[in-house]
């Protein structure tokens, strides 16, 4: 492969995926800097959750780049556990955690350290210390229900609980898919708070439907439409777009 | 140290269970040997040899409950690694025999001698050697587990049709081993054992050492299993089972987790039913057979799965219930009762028996106590 020049955390050049002869992703191409926060919007179906699985590896691009750190990893010919490695982590957008473990058993499997099947028998991870998870359970407010199992918790509080984790897992790279979808105003919030703070040491892609909250984000946004970037910009200058007012905004 | 271990290793129901496998073991010797044959402690031999295939069971019960109610891997085709281990025990007797067969062959068990096979076939070289023949025990359900495991967990094959394939997989061993020219004797399977290790199979004192070796095995898998769930290894395994993909998505190797513990547990099948075949006397095709695999599920089901202890009260409770209907007037509805059972308690107690029988304790409790924390 001849790999382009990229300065770039993540580079997403020409990506087409395919699913029974849908175009999910038309030939998409987006650059996120190392450090930057992106939001991105989009009516439902654009593509935007299929963006984040090419370049988690859960779906492989019929063509196009996809890299990672500068170009110099070509994302499509690793794995989802390789690319968790190499520092991409995510939150899905129905939020996903361990249902029979505590909260704090579902960050101490997302911080960051040893992931082979025989270390983990002999108890590599149980010394990860106590403080390192229950610092990520501070940040989200949840420390109070450390011992709980995380499927007690109500949906708002999964939703951080995720973002917990990923604190844990520390990554280069977070993709958070939908983070305040049920949410109340108080804690959509919070949670931009925490975004923009999280964005202090980490590169930030979220995907988000309310407006509101991707003000506060305060960063650079993409709207997607049918697999394609429709426009990219400031918050202003996408709001007042036409063709995103059309085909978004307006509905 | 050891006893620190133990002490961090297992909870109440685990020590509980220990202390008592630890008081079968202790009662069963001095009831069947010790007590005279006329008193009503007496335990005849034939009851402690139903007792360890019990605890056979209860082995295989412990090692499906590993991958299946720990990681999600619902195997039915359990039964299979259950019988390889079996078989394995059976060439080894086989070769015991020596000249006191049928036929006399030195070397040939009488089956091939009826076939009028002339030379001793490759899979059997070397079983008249013990040590050869417990590592074969070991290695034939583990290989197989792994050749299995490594295409199905790479090809990432979950849920119904990983069931079905196991299923499959048993079903396939079923149809070879009933051929003669596989060469493990058949529909016939291997019968009529005289030693092992040096000792009369049928003597009271041979049965007594195979049901003390069946309760150490069962003890030793249940260590091994409790050692796995309660690592870092078992939380991950649990990980799997609650949501596989985002296990993958935190950098967690699943294929090998899950090759792992289905290797190990294969392997425990495989021991279990090394222990099952010189108390039954005889191994053959049937106990490949896609049923025995859905009545282990029906045991662990049943006690409680994920729960380890559960899966083997189960298996004893079931065999138990199954002992009492299948023999005599009661004989033809076995089926039905199992079924009704198992209906019963997968919608009335979805926890199992122990679920349910520690659910109940904990609110006697709570009730008995008002100073302790409501429960949230
Ligand atoms: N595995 C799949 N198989 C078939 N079609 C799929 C698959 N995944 C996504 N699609 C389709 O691709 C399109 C894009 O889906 P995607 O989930 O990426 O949209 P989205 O932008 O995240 O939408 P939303 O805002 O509703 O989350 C949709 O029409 C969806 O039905
Ligand atoms: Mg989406």
């Amino acid at each position: 492969m001849n790999t382009p020049v990229v300065r770039a955390l993540l580079y997403l050049d020409g990506v087409n995926v395919t699913f029974d002869g849908f175009r999910a992703l038309r030939s998409l191409s987006l650059t996120v800097e190392t450090g930057a926060m992106r939001a991105i919007i989009g009516p439902n179906g654009a593509g935007k959750t299929t963006m984040m699985d090419v370049i988690t590896g859960k779906t492989k691009p019929d063509n196009g780049d996809v890299l990672f750190a500068d170009g110099t990893v070509d994302l499509t010919r690793h794995d989802e556990a390789s690319i968790a490695e190499l520092g991409i982590g995510r939150k899905f957008q129905k939020p996903t955690v361990f249902e029979s473990h505590t909260v704090a058993d579902n960050v101490l499997l997302a911080t960051a350290g040893p992931r082979g099947a025989f270390s983990s028998l002999w108890g590599a991870r149980a010394r990860v210390e106590r403080e390192r998870i229950d610092e990520a359970l501070e940040t989200v407010r949840l420390l109070a229900h450390r011992d709980r199992r995380a499927g007690e918790l109500s949906h708002g509080q999964k939703q951080w609980l995720e973002i917990a984790m990923l604190l844990a897992q520390n990554p280069k790279l977070l993709l958070v898919d939908e983070p305040v979808a049920g949410m109340t105003d108080a804690e959509t919030e919070t949670t931009a708070e925490l975004l923009r703070e999280i964005n202090r040491d980490h590169t930030v892609v979220v995907v988000e439907h309310d407006m509101s909250f991707v003000r506060a984000l305060d960063c650079r946004v993409t709207c997607l439409h049918e697999g394609s970037v429709l426009a990219e910009g400031s918050i202003d200058t996408i709001a007042s777009n036409e063709r995103v007012i059309e085909v978004y905004l307006g509905r | 140290m050891i006893a620190a271990l133990l002490a961090e290793k297992l909870d109440g129901r685990g020590k509980i269970f220990l202390i008592f496998l630890a008081l079968l073991a202790l009662l069963v010797p001095i009831c069947n040997l010790l007590v005279p044959a006329g008193s009503a402690f007496h335990i005849g031999t034939g009851t402690v040899v139903l007792l360890g295939k019990w605890l056979c069971y209860a082995m295989l019960a412990v090692a499906l409950d590993l991958v299946w109610g720990y990681c999600g891997i619902l195997s039915l085709g359990h039964g299979a690694f259950f019988a390889l281990g079996g078989y394995a025990m059976g060439m080894y007797l086989m070769r015991q025999i020596g000249t006191r067969g049928v036929y006399g062959h030195p070397v040939l068990p009488d089956f091939m001698v009826f076939l009028n096979w002339t030379e001793l076939p490759v899979a059997w070289w070397g079983f008249q050697n013990p040590v050869y023949a417990m590592f074969m025990v070991l290695a034939v359900p583990g290989a197989l587990a792994f050749v299995f495991g490594w295409f199905a967990f790479r090809s990432r094959v979950t849920g119904v049709y990983l069931s079905i394939i196991t299923q499959a997989l048993t079903y396939a061993l079923l149809l070879a081993f009933f051929r003669n020219d596989m060469g493990f004797g058949g529909n016939n399977g291997l019968t009529d054992f005289k030693d092992i290790f040096g000792f009369n199979v049928q003597s009271a004192g041979t049965r007594m050492a195979l049901f003390l070796a069946s309760v150490a095995g069962l003890v030793i898998a249940f260590l091994i299993a409790r050692f796995m769930v309660t690592s870092t290894f078992g939380k991950v395994l649990v990980a799997i089972r609650d949501a596989e993909s985002r296990t993958r998505f935190l950098g967690y190797r699943v294929e090998r987790f899950k090759l792992l513990v289905f290797v190990v547990s294969a392997m425990m099948a495989g021991v279990a039913g090394a222990l099952y075949v010189p108390q039954v006397g005889i191994i053959n095709p049937s106990e490949f057979s896609p049923i025995n695999s859905i009545e282990a599920v029906v045991w662990v089901a049943m006690g409680g799965r994920g729960t380890l202890v559960g899966a083997a009260l189960g298996a004893g409770i079931v065999n138990a219930l199954k002992t009492t209907f299948t023999t005599g007037a009661l004989a033809p509805y076995w089926l039905f009762v199992l079924g009704a059972l198992f209906v019963l308690v997968t919608v009335a107690l979805p926890a199992g028996i122990l679920g349910a029988a520690e659910s109940l304790i904990k609110r006697m409790r709570g009730s008995g106590s008002p100073a302790r924390k409501p429960a949230e």
